[in-house]
């Protein structure tokens, strides 16, 4: 008889998501994934001003701050026929190479790491022995013992203090820990230098766009202007800080974040067994490195795998309105048509799910009806996985990608390290590693990015910003352009329409809505339901392996649902111009 | 009894010297802006308290905030949670999930009754009885009005819990509603921006643990000691304002020399907060100082303060939002002053060499 479990809220992620599982003889045998929380920001955009969509749209998420502010730009510059000076390309690529180190740091430590890492455990450990562990696996300065004394003093007075806080009524002590003890003090001092480190590399979003969260950018480049005689502007003192930022962001990646995932990695290979899910992968491709038209410079290579066959990979033209559509079977809407491409859109909301408080979203006992606010977009009617282990996988298998010998050469030494094969990567481990793995790939291409800025401002260029194609009267009555990038998350398309000045319709289809969409028209599982399907629970009412999984993901919430149209607004169909 | 420990008890356990002790609280006291003498104060507070019980909670939002207070730099983020407050409840950093970490929550709310801050990010709709944000199968509308009772005070982060923000935006489909809409007898301390700076957060919570008080606020409910100015007063282009000297064009020569952003729409001279103060993330920069104008992001309802144009419309072409004068005749009359010699301000001398040379380059 399968047992019902819930977990509502999933935490440690952006936003509100709710997992309701079936479990037997141990093991996970269904699934729901249910977006519980909405906004409506594509609706609020419509009849604004395009060049104001950026600023508005970046507030989906302050996690993946940028990204949608980003994917906002390239939208509107595609349907303006908008081109940057190569001084913005290369600063939003700094720019974008930031996020992807910030957040991957962050997520290791703050948001995954206490699924691995048994943090009162740590109380227990010999800081003598944990330097030399530490000491073993990275040259960073800090191992010492008294270091480690000092941390585990630290965590002592706070647990005696007997105020939990965000550590209180954990899983602790829960048998699928399986680190030593030391480990889970080298983790728990991380965690805390993690903290403070990630202050620090977003001062680079800072330099170039004021603020952090939520930088400022301008459509048709960036607004902040260089001048390398000028006080007032980008000059040599503001490259110097950029670029010390840079070095230390790659120092923590190199020897704190990837040896501490190689470490724990190694103790949890029983997580490559499990988790893997869909085995469909789909990517956009990113970071341009000639200009963001011309897709075979990315340097996160675009295309699509399918069951696991890392023997091809097929292209993927989001622009293909018989490539992506979404489809609201599990979802509450009620559109006139179901498996629209994102140009022809509808989101009419309608919530049929129990009136809160409820207990379950399943009243029929086998996620028939509809239960999530997040749609299904699927791939040619597949559903995808999005994220790192997507881009890894996809550069591991496209051998005529420019990075195809890079991506493939830092994959096969992780998977070296932890003697396991490349299917060990079809896994909860795999995308936890993946994640590390484009972090140090990550971290080299911001500072080959923050090179060529340099070298092009020394060869004169200086401009930031395009003013041809700024004024209104510029642009013809009817435009419709689409920008896609690769957030940390995954595959991100935004798809603008825009009628004499003003946006007519705004779409964002985003990597979590990939991930933790629920079940579409066929009854195919999305990411997360599909990868929890077979995952076992060593105590079901604690259900460890469970957050693990779904956090090897990354949740984001908050832009996985953001879609509403309440007057129920019938879109135009329109065809999208290649 | 270990439940009753203090901020300073458990310093002195981790090997803390009542000397550094107090150097921490000295700077600490010059962190906030205060003198020397308010130091003692700060040692006696952290002294005799224990950490202070708060539940943050997370609506209609993007995390922004969370993200911002992460940031901080003094105090950093590591000693505020771990050290000075007791966060019994955040979804974002909590180690507990579901049922768990709602009963955290429970339980801290009961044994702290009265005596917790409830801290919200993000607005709450109030759209069909609550349906469009539930947590643990609870509409974020009940769990706001229920958790409100027992706190001692609510922080209202960012501007979605202040004003709405960006889900409230016309036509703000769900409609979502700032806390002070719905909880009228707690006192509250809104700390408007999208999101706020970092240090203004650490700023309100430790003013909190600190004084044993509530800062004091404006009549809009803000820290007056963040958001007393508005940014254009304090701001580095100010001296370029005066003298008329304008950017008109992104990267135009006045962008590059950083003259003032006033007519590529910047909301500086209507929006209060510590941006051109404070500066962010540990004060490298700020929005008008990297060059973009600001979008007022901490002023109630600012995605809809354009009269329905760009935000990049300068203001004095929006209904209402003037600043009393035409730029031009501003600008013209504090260069005559500037010239006479009435300011003093060291950036003068380079703002009359420039009006020599040109006042808007790239005015065709």
């Amino acid at each position: 008889m399968a047992e019902r479990i819930v977990v509502d809220p999933i935490t440690r992620i952006e936003g509100h998501l709710r997992i309701e599982a079936k479990v037997e003889d141990g093991k996970i045998i269904d699934a729901a994934s249910a977006g519980t929380m909405i906004r409506g920001l594509e609706l609020i955009l419509r009849e604004r001003d395009p060049r104001d969509a950026w600023a508005l749209i970046q507030r989906i998420c302050g996690v993946c701050t940028t990204v949608h502010a980003l994917t906002s730009l390239r939208a509107v510059e595609d349907a303006l026929d908008i081109r940057i000076p190569r001084n913005a390309e290369l600063i939003r690529n700094i720019m974008h190479c930031v996020i992807y180190i910030h957040d991957h740091v962050v997520h290791f430590y703050h948001l995954h790491a206490a699924d691995w890492v048994d943090i009162p455990n740590a109380l227990k450990a010999d800081p003598v022995a944990t330097a030399a562990l530490a000491q073993s696996i990275s040259k960073w300065p800090k191992s010492t013992a008294g270091y480690f004394r000092d941390v585990q003093n630290k965590l002592k007075a706070f647990v005696d203090g007997g105020q939990l806080g965000i550590f209180a009524n954990a899983y602790w002590g829960h048998p699928a820990y399986k680190l030593p003890a030391e480990a889970n003090l080298m983790a728990v001092a991380h965690y805390l230098e993690a903290l403070d480190w990630q202050k620090n590399v977003v001062k680079i979003h800072t330099i170039f766009g004021g603020k952090n969260p939520h930088p400022n950018y301008v459509v048709g480049g960036m607004a902040c202007s260089i001048d390398i005689n000028g006080d007032n502007a980008i000059n040599i003192e503001r490259l110097n800080m950029v670029s010390r930022l840079i070095d230390e962001a790659t120092e923590f990646v190199n020897q704190v974040y990837i040896p501490d995932l190689l470490a724990i990695a190694s103790f949890y290979k029983d997580t490559a067994a499990y988790g893997g899910g869909l085995g469909n992968y789909m990517c956009y491709g990113d970071l341009p490195t000639t200009h963001i038209r011309d897709s075979a410079s990315f340097l996160f290579p675009q295309g699509v795998i399918l069951d696991r066959n890392l023997n091809e990979v097929y292209d993927v033209d989001p622009r293909d309105p018989a490539q992506i559509a979404e489809f609201t079977d599990h979802s509450w809407y009620e559109n006139s048509k179901n498996g629209l491409h994102p140009w022809d859109g509808e989101t009419a909301i309608k919530y049929t799910g129990p009136k809160p408080p409820y207990d379950t979203l399943d009243p029929t006992g086998n996620f028939e009806g509809k239960y999530s606010w997040l749609k299904s977009p699927r791939w040619k009617e597949k559903p995808m996985e999005v994220g790192p282990l997507a881009r890894m996988l996809v550069g591991y298998a496209k051998k005529n990608a420019p990075t195809h010998d890079l991506i493939k050469e830092e994959v096969d030494k992780v998977l070296a390290h932890l003697a396991v094969g490349p299917e060990a990567l079809f896994s909860t481990l795999g995308r936890t590693a993946a994640r590390g793995i484009e972090s140090r790939l990550a971290a080299v291409w911001l500072r080959q990015f923050f090179n060529e800025l340099v070298a092009n401002v020394k060869s004169g260029d200086q401009s930031t910003f395009n003013q041809d194609k700024w004024e209104p009267k510029t642009w013809p009555a009817e435009a419709k352009g689409v920008g896609l990038t690769e957030a940390p998350r995954g595959a991100l398309g935004h798809w603008v329409q825009i009628k004499n000045g003003r946006i007519f319709n705004y779409q964002c289809v985003v990597p979590s809505t990939w991930n933790a969409s629920p079940k579409d028209h066929k009854q195919q599982h999305g990411a997360y339901e599909a990868s929890l399907i077979g995952t076992p629970l060593a105590k079901p009412e604690e259900p460890l392996e469970l957050l693990r999984t779904i956090h090897s993901f990354d949740p984001c919430l908050a832009c996985a649902a953001h879609l509403t149209d309440s007057e129920n607004r019938e879109i135009t169909s329109v065809k999208v111009l290649g | 009894m270990a439940r009753e420990e203090t901020f300073y008890g458990v310093l002195e356990r981790r090997g803390v010297s009542r000397r550094d002790f107090l150097k921490f609280c000295t700077v600490m006291a010059a962190s906030l802006g205060l003198s020397s003498s308010s130091a003692a104060t700060i040692a006696e507070a952290l002294e005799t308290k224990r950490r202070l019980p708060v539940i943050w909670r997370h609506f209609q939002e993007c995390t922004c905030c969370t993200e911002s207070f992460i940031r901080t730099a003094h105090p950093i983020a590591g000693d505020i949670v771990l050290n000075m407050i007791s966060l019994d409840y955040d979804e974002t950093l909590m180690a507990a999930a579901g049922h768990h970490a709602e009963a955290a929550a429970k339980q801290s709310m009961e044994e702290n009754r009265g005596n917790y801050i409830l801290a919200v990010e993000g607005a709450i709709p109030t759209g069909d009885d609550g349906i469009y944000c539930c947590i643990g199968g609870r509409s974020a509308l009940e769990m706001l009005q229920e958790e409100a009772k027992g706190a001692k005070a609510i922080i209202a982060w960012g501007s979605c819990a202040v004003n709405g923000c960006v889900q409230a935006a016309k036509p703000n489909p769900t409609g979502s509603v700032p806390v002070q809409a719905i909880i009228k007898d707690k006192p509250i301390i809104n700390v408007p921006g999208c999101p706020p700076i970092a240090e203004v957060m650490a700023g309100v919570i430790t003013h909190i643990l600190t004084f044993d008080r509530l800062p004091d606020v404006d009549n809009e409910g803000r820290p007056k000691a963040f958001y007393g100015h508005r940014i254009h007063d304090k701001c580095n282009r100010r001296a370029y304002f005066d003298a008329g000297m304008f950017v008109q064009n992104f990267d135009d020569e006045g962008a590059r020399q950083g003259w003032c952003l006033y007519k590529m729409g910047c909301k500086g001279p209507n929006t209060y907060n510590a941006c051109s103060n404070l500066q962010w993330n540990g004060g490298v920069s700020y929005p008008i100082r990297s060059g973009h104008p600001c979008i007022g992001c901490s002023e109630k309802g600012f995605w809809d303060n354009n009269g329905g144009q760009s935000m990049y419309t300068h203001l004095s072409g929006v209904p209402g939002m003037q600043i009393g004068m035409n730029v031009d005749t501003i600008g013209v009359m504090a260069v005559g002053a500037a010239v006479a010699g009435a300011a003093a301000h060291a950036t003068i001398s380079a703002v009359t060499k420039k009006v020599g040379e040109s006042s808007e380059p790239n005015d065709k």
